[in-house]
């Protein structure tokens, strides 16, 4: 496992492969879908997003990462300025996938539904905005060495469709007459629809 | 005929609710173990190992498995001899799901357009039934949004096929299973009408995990099979445990109705239920 530390340079980030089992230690931001929409109100250069919402707790309950295809219609404005990683869970869209080489970026993945085992990677937390919003307010957590995989890397790397062309063993699925369903054969290696909500 | 007060009803709802945000139903923790020493890939290792590292510890702390703690999901069995008395039921229940949820997350809003807090985790969703007997059968199942969000429903031709129904089940999976936390338990409800399909969906997650249902077993084992095959893996990064088990419940349908609904589950599946 790779420790790096917050802010990530470009050398880390360069550094960083799809498929890297990494240890993450320093500043992380907590924001979701409502901080998102009010807009960010930190410098997000060399910064990390963690897309979650804790259960309430001291220094902070069970926290896990939430879908992050929710937060692709916000990114790319915020990768403009510097940010250099988000942590969340399930693919993303191509745009954003693509975004990642253009701006030099690291998309991370964390075990959704670990959130008992990733909170004790937190060693401080703190509001820093939008307290109104309860679970959805902002929060700047230190952690100390949080367990995260590279999901999509800067160089355009992307290990969920790298992982599943490695363990598909389906090829096709036979389709009987009368079902009225048009025949699809199932690639491995088809791509994943986006538009689903997702959640945490 | 016996007598239950809604206030033993309010506190089972509310241990239970409290109980199911840290412990595993029963079943799963065998599943993962098994799926440790299946799986191939190395992340795939790596996060089941996390989440068998996080059932222990939420386990022993009391600290919630995931931090969706869900919209609570409720089953009520009445037996009919049974006289409830004290108050409304599902007055009841919705107590008991605020004083539940009181230390986690509370994930609903009161109207979905509008879609302000109710800051207590209230309404449940509540089914209930009539049955046999004289006690009442409660079952909570915290129903997180990540993996509820992908289920689907499809209303099939009379004439489809076995393989039909299976390539519609491994295609929704292949799509929208990466962002459900595998590995997955699928709830399969095959028959009724469009609604009671989707009911039995979730009902088929109410059974003991990995338990079987004999009228099912051959397809639940031949659709675990062919998911496990799809090469998604834990968290959707790759590897052979896409799937820790399926479950089917059937019911009689109209003779050209086939509904077929799959209600996705995470690892972190959470139900407890008590009879009172
Ligand atoms: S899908 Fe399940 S494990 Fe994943 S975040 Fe939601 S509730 Fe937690």
């Amino acid at each position: 496992m790779k420790e790096i530390s917050t802010p990530l340079d470009d050398k880390t980030i360069k550094s960083l492969k799809a498929g890297d089992q990494v240890l993450i230690s320093g500043i992380v931001y907590v924001a979701r879908d409502a901080a998102h929409q009010k807009g960010i109100p930190f410098d997000v250069k060399g910064q990390i997003i963690f897309y979650a919402g804790p259960t309430p707790g001291d220094p902070i309950g069970s926290i896990g990462p939430t879908t992050a295809s929710r937060m692709d219609p916000f990114i790319l404005p915020l990768l403009k300025k510097g940010l250099k990683a988000t942590i969340g869970k399930g693919p993303r869209s191509e745009g954003v996938k693509k975004a990642h080489k253009k701006y030099k970026a690291v998309y991370f993945t964390a075990t959704g539904g670990a959130a008992a085992l990733l909170s004790k990677t937190v060693v401080r937390s703190e509001v820093i905005a939008y307290p109104e919003l309860g679970a959805e307010a902002i929060l700047k957590l230190e952690v100390v060495k949080f367990p995260a995989i590279v999901a999509y890397d800067s160089h355009g790397g992307d290990l969920f469709q790298k992982g599943r062309k490695k363990y598909s063993k389906l090829v096709t699925i036979r389709h009987s007459r009368g079902s009225g369903n048009p025949f699809n054969s199932l690639d491995a290696a088809s791509s994943l629809p986006a538009g689903q909500a997702g959640a945490a | 005929m016996r007598e239950i007060n809604t206030s033993q009803i309010k506190q089972a709802v509310s241990d239970l609710c409290q109980k199911s945000s840290y412990t595993l139903a029963d079943g799963v923790m065998d599943l993962l173990r098994g799926a440790l020493k299946n799986e191939e890939s190395k992340t795939g290792k790596e996060i089941i190992t996390q989440i068998i590292g996080n059932a222990e510890i939420a386990q022993k702390e009391k600290l919630p498995l995931c931090q969706d703690t869900g919209i609570a999901v409720v089953f009520i069995e009445i037996g009919q001899e049974a006289i409830i008395v004290g108050g409304e039921i599902k007055e009841a229940v919705n107590e008991g799901v605020s004083q539940g949820y009181k230390n986690l997350r509370k994930s609903v809003v009161l109207n979905p357009i509008d879609r302000i807090n109710t800051k207590d985790n209230t309404p449940a969703i509540i089914h209930e039934e009539i049955v046999d007997g004289y006690n009442i059968k409660i079952g909570i199942l915290p129903k997180g949004g990540g993996a509820e969000n992908m289920s689907a429903i499809k209303m099939f031709l009379p004439t489809a096929k076995k393989e039909d129904l299976i390539k519609f089940i491994v295609e929704t999976v292949v799509s929208n299973g990466a962002k459900a936390c595998p590995p997955l338990i699928l709830g399969i409800g095959i028959g009724g009408t469009f609604d009671y399909a989707a009911y039995l969906a979730k009902k088929a997650l109410t059974r003991k995990i990995g338990a079987k249902n004999k009228d099912t077993v051959e397809l639940e084992k031949e659709i675990l099979s062919q998911v496990n095959k799809t090469g998604l893996g834990p968290m959707g990064l790759g590897g052979r445990v896409t799937a820790l088990a399926v479950h089917i419940e059937t019911h009689p349908c109209h003779i050209t109705s086939l509904p077929v609904a799959i209600n996705f589950e995470c690892h972190a599946h959470r139900y407890q239920e008590i009879i009172l």
